[in-house]
């Protein structure tokens, strides 16, 4: 594996291409601040939104620093309860980010697994699982993440709701998402088992398992890793969304889809900020993810180019 | 005769972030009416390049930086995109090299012509369809009137190709550019196909030019030849005289190193020195690995072998072998009709010896190669190897020991070695797998010397396999099935991806590697001439069945069966110059 990334790194051809795609960089840079952002957040971020002390109910709905009726200690302006918005932004980015690359993992273990089994073995559990893989595509994702969601909620007790959470949430939105990196994985290892090296392994004998693993798996990184970055954006949106429809984290802790959900309760009451600076985010974010997305499938996918 | 094309100092260039690639250096080119004329040269040698630059589909970015394409008195090079595109198709036309693609599947034959015919002269349907008729009759397709109406799959791949010449035929151009018109085709059809490609050239008073990379296609049916190498023309004039008597090195060593009907040679002269990596990869290596200690450590494992078992009986033997394909998906309903890829083969090889498997496409060479390494399960009959019976595929355990002593080199060297993984971890894989040592040193000694001994340089092994050329991948996968100390080795096809002096190397590799270490070969080609100078014995199938086993003397003086006499009479060799 690590010799793998290695050598992506040393493709010269990679590094070329986007040392000359200026929209490939700057997407890059600001995934970047984002990813540096939400890292950082508790030494970075004016106020801890999480420390109900530092919170003044007489600070709360100040328009932003620049505004006439602006507070010079609140940058973005304040929430309904006296938040920091750029505190509770940068938070908020931690938490949507935490769970999208943590139900993004979960799904692309799950369904990486499972295509590679699903191709490579083939015959009944390759009907199975691949027939179950299209019945979940004819659902919504949303509702599958709904769905799961909605059963932790009942299954589990109350009073562990709020620490499961977000435990809950990887799960229902990785189980909403596994299906793309199954039938991705699938279909690139039908093209690779029946190379001739497969079949060279084969003849030694050697293990399916082994074969999998290190030998197919590698060779089927590319089309993964475009898949993996498309879909992080995905699942941070649908946590966004299960957080706006408030099924996601709890109400205390700050997500982009809940301050987003806050803020359309004054969106026409002339606090516009409290909606408008987490959905640019959140904007700016998806998009710059989803550009970094592309760029590597022109490059892995020479067909595109 | 005035000269139909006249190609004057023509450089094509290609930019690319490295610089300027030069895919063709000043080549001087003349083709007159009702001559053939062909290019030939291996792979990357710019022949195709050169086809394309003529109709005007140089592929992006490349482009034609100096000279004159001179076509009837026009410069081609002038032409803007708009009558490019009226000349191209209607005066130049073009015969592409696999007649799988270049039909549109979805389109009849009937169609794709009559459109053909109709962009470029205006005349209605009906009249243009009967022109297609006449023209597919021409070129002799039976039952044209029933068959016009046929899609593409319907036909066989010779008469797709047929097809597609009519279809290159049918605005009446001046000249052809014919792109390895017969590398797809089997010797049979390819045979026809050129006779065809001859009568309609003297016919219509033609001119073609015939790219391919085989030496004996250009013998059979060229007026004039032209000899690339890398962008560069080599040698130009006759065919005849080129052929017969070969100024340049280059196509004296081209020519020693095409496999030949007419005399077997114990190796043959080389040949074109592949410019091999640079000299600092010579310079690496790992202290006190060499070849002679990889010969050392393969011989050991032959000398316990020879003094346990002395007899005389097969290697591997095969008795009224059976394989049947399931055709289409199983039903509960009816029995799936089955389609038998080998039936009833009978065949043994001997130890050391080198039994040559020749056959047409789709007369089940490979399909044995697999059922004997235990890819395939056989429906019916029994394999043995060395004596003892030898389990079909799911029922063989993953360790037995036919596993390691069977090996096997594949077709095609770009899909046979991981390309995720460097030379060494494929080189050594087979060592660890079978515990053949187990001293992390040892074995990267043993990789580097058998590197050596396949003729690559030791530093190969830190590399991975996409820096290599193709016939330095079938070396390395020539290494990775010595490893494994094997007693058999089965060879598909193993040079047919591969030009031909580069091919020249591998047979004498495999020739000199089963001297010295007494391996039995099974090789597989559909090549005569390779096997004639590969193999000890031969055996003949045809769709599935045994037509002949032959001693290779024998065989090639007076083959007994009339396929097998066909086979070696359609051929294109060299034999007829000198």
């Amino acid at each position: 594996m690590f010799a793998n990334w290695r050598r992506i790194a040393r493709e010269n051809e990679f590094l070329y291409l986007f040392l000359h795609n200026r929209v490939a960089q700057f997407a890059a840079l600001i995934s970047l601040l984002c990813l540096s952002g939400a890292a950082l957040a508790p030494w970075i971020a004016p106020t801890n939104p999480y420390d109900i002390a530092s919170i003044d109910i007489m600070d709360s709905l100040v328009a932003p620093a620049w505004s006439d009726e602006g507070d010079e200690r609140f940058l973005l302006g304040t929430d309904d309860q006296g938040r920091d918005l750029f505190s509770a932004i940068l938070y908020g980015t931690r938490l949507s980010l935490l769970v999208g690359l943590l139900s993004i993992g979960f799904a692309s273990v799950l369904g990486v697994s499972v295509g590679l089994m699903a191709g490579y073995l083939g015959g009944a559990f390759d009907a199975i699982v691949m027939r179950i893989a299209d019945v979940q595509l004819s659902l919504p994702a949303i509702l599958t993440a709904l769905l799961i969601d909605g059963i932790a909620r009942g299954v589990l007790p109350t009073d562990q709701h709020d620490n499961l959470m977000i435990v809950v949430l990887t799960v229902a939105i990785g189980l909403s998402l596994w299906v793309n990196f199954a039938r991705t994985a699938r279909a690139s290892t039908l093209v690779e088992r029946n190379k001739e090296y497969v079949q060279a392994c084969e003849i030694m004998g050697m293990h399916p398992l082994r074969i999998m693993l290190t030998h197919i798996l590698p060779n089927i990184m590319g089309p993964i890793l475009v898949i993996l970055t498309v879909d992080l954006a995905v699942a941070v949106l649908l946590e966004a969304t299960l957080s706006f429809l408030g099924v996601g984290v709890p109400a205390n802790q700050p997500s982009l889809g809940t301050l987003i959900r806050i803020g359309t309760e004054y969106m026409f009451s002339g606090e516009w900020w409290i909606v408008i600076f987490p959905s640019a985010m959140l904007i700016t974010m998806i998009v710059a993810i989803n550009i970094l997305g592309d760029f590597l499938r022109d490059v892995l996918n020479p067909r595109l180019r | 005769m005035s000269e139909l094309l006249n190609i004057n100092d023509m450089s094509v260039k290609f930019p690319t972030r490295f610089g300027e690639y030069t895919a063709l250096d000043s080549i001087d080119l003349a083709v007159k009416a009702g001559e053939i004329h062909g290019l030939v040269g291996e792979s990357g040698a710019g022949k195709s390049t050169l086809g394309a630059a003529v109709i005007g589909l140089l592929p992006s970015p490349g482009y034609i930086s100096s000279g004159k394409i001179d076509f009837s008195g026009k410069d081609l090079t002038r032409l803007d995109q708009q009558s490019y595109h009226r000349l191209r198709g209607s005066r130049i036309s073009m015969i592409f090299q696999d007649p799988q693609t270049s039909l549109n599947p979805l389109l009849t034959v009937a169609t794709q012509l009559v459109e053909t015919i109709r962009q470029h002269s205006d005349i209605n349907p009906l009249d243009a369809r009967s022109r297609a008729i006449a023209l597919l009759e021409e070129i002799g397709l039976y039952d044209v009137e029933q068959r016009i109406d046929d899609y593409p799959h319907q036909f066989s791949g010779g008469m797709r190709q047929r097809v597609v010449i009519a279809l290159a035929l049918c605005t009446d151009p001046e000249l052809i550019i014919a792109d390895e018109p017969t590398t797809a085709l089997d010797v049979s059809v390819q045979k026809q196909i050129l006779e065809l490609i001859r009568t309609l050239c003297t016919e219509r008073q033609l001119g073609i030019i015939l790219i391919t990379h085989d030496i004996g296609v250009i013998n059979e049916i060229t007026d004039h030849v032209t000899v690339l190498r890398s962008g560069r023309v080599i040698e130009t004039g006759t065919t005849g005289d080129v052929l017969g008597n070969p100024s340049d090195e280059y196509t004296k060593a081209l020519m020693a190193a095409v496999p030949r009907l007419d005399k077997r040679l114990d190796r043959f002269k080389n040949i074109v020195a592949e410019d091999l990596l640079d000299s600092e990869d010579n310079s690496w290596r790992l202290p006190s690995a060499s070849a002679e200690f990889a010969s050392q450590w393969l011989l050991a494992e032959h000398q316990r072998e020879d003094s346990r078992s002395s007899d005389a009986g097969p290697v591997v033997s095969v008795e009224h072998l059976d394989v049947t394909f399931a055709r289409g998906q199983p039903s509960w309903i009816k029995t799936r009709a089955n389609f038998k890829a080998l039936s009833d083969i009978t065949l043994a090889v001997r130890p050391g010896e080198i039994l040559g498997v020749v056959g047409e496409s789709g007369s089940g060479k490979s399909t044995l190669a697999k059922a004997i390494v235990g890819l395939v399960s056989p429906s019916a009959g029994t394999m043995t190897f060395r004596g003892e019976h030898l389990p079909p595929r799911l029922k063989r355990h993953r360790n037995h020991v036919a596993r390691r002593q069977i090996q096997m080199v594949f077709q095609d060297p770009y899909s046979s070695l991981n390309n995720r993984k460097s030379v060494e971890q494929i080189i050594s894989e087979p060592i660890r797998f079978y515990g053949l040592a187990n001293d992390e040193k040892l074995i990267r000694k043993l990789v580097a010397s058998v590197l050596e001994l396949v003729e690559m340089p030791q530093r190969a092994m830190l590399k991975y396999p996409h820096q290599f050329s193709g016939g330095q991948r079938q070396r390395i996968a020539v290494a990775r099935a010595l490893v494994a100390r094997p007693e058999f080795l089965i060879c598909d096809e193993p040079t047919s991806a591969l030009d031909v002096s580069i091919q020249a190397q591998i047979l004498n590799l495999l020739k000199d590697l089963q001297q010295i270490y007494g391996l039995s070969i099974l090789f597989i080609s559909h090549n005569l001439a390779v096997i004639w100078q590969m193999a000890d014995r031969v055996v003949v199938l045809k769709q599935g069945e045994l037509v002949e086993t032959a001693e290779t003397e024998q065989f090639f003086r007076a083959p007994s069966q009339p396929y097998s006499q066909m086979l070696l009479s359609e051929t294109p060799s060299l034999e007829l110059i000198q």
